[in-house]
């Protein structure tokens, strides 16, 4: 199952790898990651999603415990949640399809944030599969380059992940 | 006080009680060099090579329970000492490591003995620290001794670039006397709740069984895991780090569990309706085929890792805490309650075991002209009274030393388990001489193990080591020869060790008594006489039957009801 993993770590040198090399070293699947210092500037905050059978995932959570940067977890997908990703999508517009992907971008509150005679930059907020449904979207053979952040959350509600 | 950062390094030792800095010096680390020279507090012991620094350290650790400390330069310098690490690591020992690191505007650069250290050691210590401020780095020493020594303890690599030690910037020193940690909190007690649940089911239990792990050991546990022991009349069995922990010579020991643990053992194991699992970790070799792993048990686990819970097991009542406090917990509240573990059952469950018992899993051919590896570790436990330290290299004098030298006592056996480094032995003894230079210290290794880390022979000569090494030598890498002949049709690939130096004169040469013994009635008799030497390394090269295997065996895949046993089993 997909989880996605909030983490507050230490915004020491060094922290980030540790994270990505426990993932390799154990073998756990990695689909994103995201990281960021928060408002404390001495933490930073990672959104990780990832699969696996519960039991993986109850170990990748104590994996990432133990890591002594690690100073707090919370698992988004146990509770409500929101989930948001960025894309910014580059694609091919010339004549008819220039009206086309305008309407498009329209449909999905997408911003179109960068035009030349021959392509629009698209900027694409939402859950990730918001994201996959305008990449589907797009006619076929105009998009020229996909960037995505990969997703961030947070929970839902008055509680926060904070010290 | 103001200090230089080297002054700070070795200042930062003395206030942490240090007794011994286990390293070899090189350009990274010049500058503490100087500052070790200047100061008769903390004693440097130079080793060979870094890989015998690692071990020393870690063998000083493991048998007096304190941190063992490391320095060794950068570059060749650090990539040596990481077998050790890894070696500490994968056996949770509490080891300080400070490597020397190129100065810090050169770092990245491909420098001269330059590697990234941190990155390197990264998966084999329980953190790792880069000094880039000299203001920094009395307090993250502190950190690295904290966080190496509580919890489950581990080796912390402190990598610190030349320019940060320089001689002539000099800051005001002060040694924090605790550090605390906002991410680090290792637990303090277990749930009571949980608790209160595992002794329901231990009073409950009708076959029960306790396994132990090194946990036992490196939490202090030992003794009210004796009181449990005695006071529930269970029989217990131990991994090969967790011997000693409870007597081995006492008849509720039912020796050691696993791959080539007793009949006994494996097969309480098997039929266990309530498994205690304490500080163990339920590795591969303990546990052969997991869906085969004691099929009737409900299973209680206690470790103070959250994460060595559940990881190969599933287990029905988790208990993260202190094994010591948890165990002192679980007995006061048997005491409390006033209830007794269920004594007819235990009856029927002891008689059972008693039968598999009298399978005598252990007899080998006493009969045999050759030296029997089995016979020479028996000797050694006659010769020494049972009261060694006896460190090991990796193989089949490891498992035989496991079977046939019973440990009364913690800290006693000091072998690498989880990684199963050949070499560690002889450098591992010389931390634990280091430690009891009055007590008898022995290394059984093989002939494959010793040649691993041989150079060390110069460092016992260096400070006067009368460690005694007894090498059961039969031409053999033994346990490769022995899976070989099982599993390859005795295709003996690569195993025989050709080309042996003459390990008397090798002794000898490095200024050490060397004896070679061929015939068991040599054997007890040349043992006497070594370790009557009290202040000489005396190096016995028992010449062994080199087709001696390791019994029982549960092969690779299979559960502990499927075990091999000896074919001279009814010899005995």
């Amino acid at each position: 199952m997909r989880h996605i993993l909030s983490v507050l770590l230490e915004n020491e040198a060094g922290a980030l790898s540790r994270v990505a090399g426990l993932f390799s070293a154990r073998g756990y699947n990695i689909e994103s990651l995201t990281v960021a210092p928060t408002d404390d500037p001495s933490l930073s905050r990672m959104t990780l999603v990832t699969t696996g059978s519960e039991e993986i995932i109850e170990q990748i959570k104590k994996q990432l415990n133990k890591l002594i940067d690690t100073v707090k977890l919370l698992d988004l997908s146990e509770g409500p949640h929101i989930e948001r990703e960025m894309m910014l999508i580059k694609v091919r517009a010339v004549r008819d399809d220039r009206e086309e992907l305008k309407r498009l971008a329209d449909i999905f509150r997408a911003n179109i944030i960068d035009v030349t005679d021959t392509s629009y930059v698209v900027e694409l907020t939402g859950a990730s599969k918001k994201l996959d449904a305008f990449i589907k979207a797009v006619p076929e053979g105009l998009i020229v380059e996909v960037v995505r952040s990969g997703p961030t959350g947070i929970a839902r509600g008055e509680k926060g992940l904070t010290l | 006080m103001e200090l230089s950062g080297a002054e700070i390094v070795v200042q930062a030792l003395i206030d942490e009680g240090v007794e011994y800095v286990f390293g070899y010096p090189g350009g990274a680390v010049l500058h503490i060099y100087d500052a070790l020279f200047k100061q008769d507090k903390v004693k440097h012991i130079l080793v060979r090579h870094e890989q015998g620094a690692t071990h020393a350290a870690d063998g000083y650790a493991r048998a007096t329970g304190k941190c063992g400390v490391c320095l060794v330069t950068s570059g060749p310098g650090a990539t040596n000492a990481v077998t050790g690490i890894a070696t500490a690591y994968m056996d949770s020992i509490p080891v300080v490591v400070l490597t020397g690191q190129v100065p810090t505007p050169v770092i990245g650069s491909d420098a001269f003995q330059e590697v990234d250290t941190v990155g390197i050691t990264r998966p084999c210590v329980k953190h790792n620290f880069l000094v880039k401020d000299v203001n920094d780095l009395a307090e993250i020493i502190k950190k690295a001794f904290y966080l190496a020594t509580s919890g489950r303890p581990g080796p912390v690599v402190v990598d610190i670039p030349k320019d940060v030690t320089d001689p002539n910037r000099r800051i005001p020193y002060h040694y924090p006397r605790e550090v605390r940690m906002r991410s680090y909190n290792p637990a303090q007690k277990g749930h009571l709740g949980q608790i209160k649940k595992a002794v329901d089911a231990i009073l409950e239990a009708k076959r029960p069984v306790i396994y132990t792990g090194g946990g036992v050991i490196l939490g202090e546990g030992c003794a009210p895991l004796r009181e449990m022991v005695k006071l529930t009349g269970f029989p217990i069995t131990s991994t090969l780090m967790g011997l000693g922990a409870y007597p081995m010579t006492d008849a509720q020991f039912l020796g050691m569990l696993g791959m080539h643990g007793t009949y006994e053992a494996n097969m309480a194991m098997h039929e266990t309706d309530t498994l205690i699992a304490i500080g163990a970790r339920f590795d591969d070799r303990v546990t052969g085929k997991i869906e085969h792993f004691c099929p009737h048990a409900k299973i209680i686990h206690i470790d103070v890792d959250p994460s060595s819970i559940s990881k190969n097991v599933r287990v029905d009542i988790p208990i993260v805490g202190p094994v010591a406090s948890v165990l002192q917990d679980i007995v006061r509240l048997i005491r409390e309650q006033g209830r007794e573990a269920d004594r007819a059952a235990l009856a029927d469950w002891w008689k059972q075991i008693e039968q598999w018992r009298g399978m005598k899993c252990l007899a080998y051919d006493r009969a045999s002209d050759k030296i029997k590896p089995q016979y020479a570790v028996e000797t050694l436990y006659k010769v020494t009274n049972g009261e060694l330290y006896l460190t090991s290299d990796v193989g089949q004098h490891q498992m035989f030393a496991a079977q046939f030298y019973p440990f009364d006592e913690p800290r006693r056996w000091i072998n690498s388990g989880g990684l199963g480094t050949m070499g560690f032995g002889l450098p591992a003894a010389m931390g634990v001489q280091l430690a009891f230079p009055d007590a008898a210290v022995a290394c059984i290794s093989g002939e494959a193990s010793i040649l691993m880390c041989i150079q060390e022979m110069a460092t016992c000569k260096q400070y006067d080591l009368p460690i005694k090494v007894v090498l059961l030598n039969n031409g053999y890498m033994g346990m490769v020869r022995q899976w070989q002949e099982f599993f390859y049709e005795s295709r003996y690939s690569h195993s025989y060790v050709d080309a042996l130096p003459d390990f008397v004169k090798l002794a000898e040469s490095f200024g050490h008594v060397g004896v070679r013994v061929e015939r068991p009635g040599d054997l007890e008799g040349a043992m006497r006489e070594a370790f009557g030497m009290k202040d000489r390394l005396v190096f016995l090269d028992v010449i062994v039957d080199p087709t001696e295997n390791v019994y029982p065996m549960i092969a690779a895949g299979k559960g502990h009801h499927e075990m091999h046993l000896s074919p001279e089993r009814e010899l005995a």
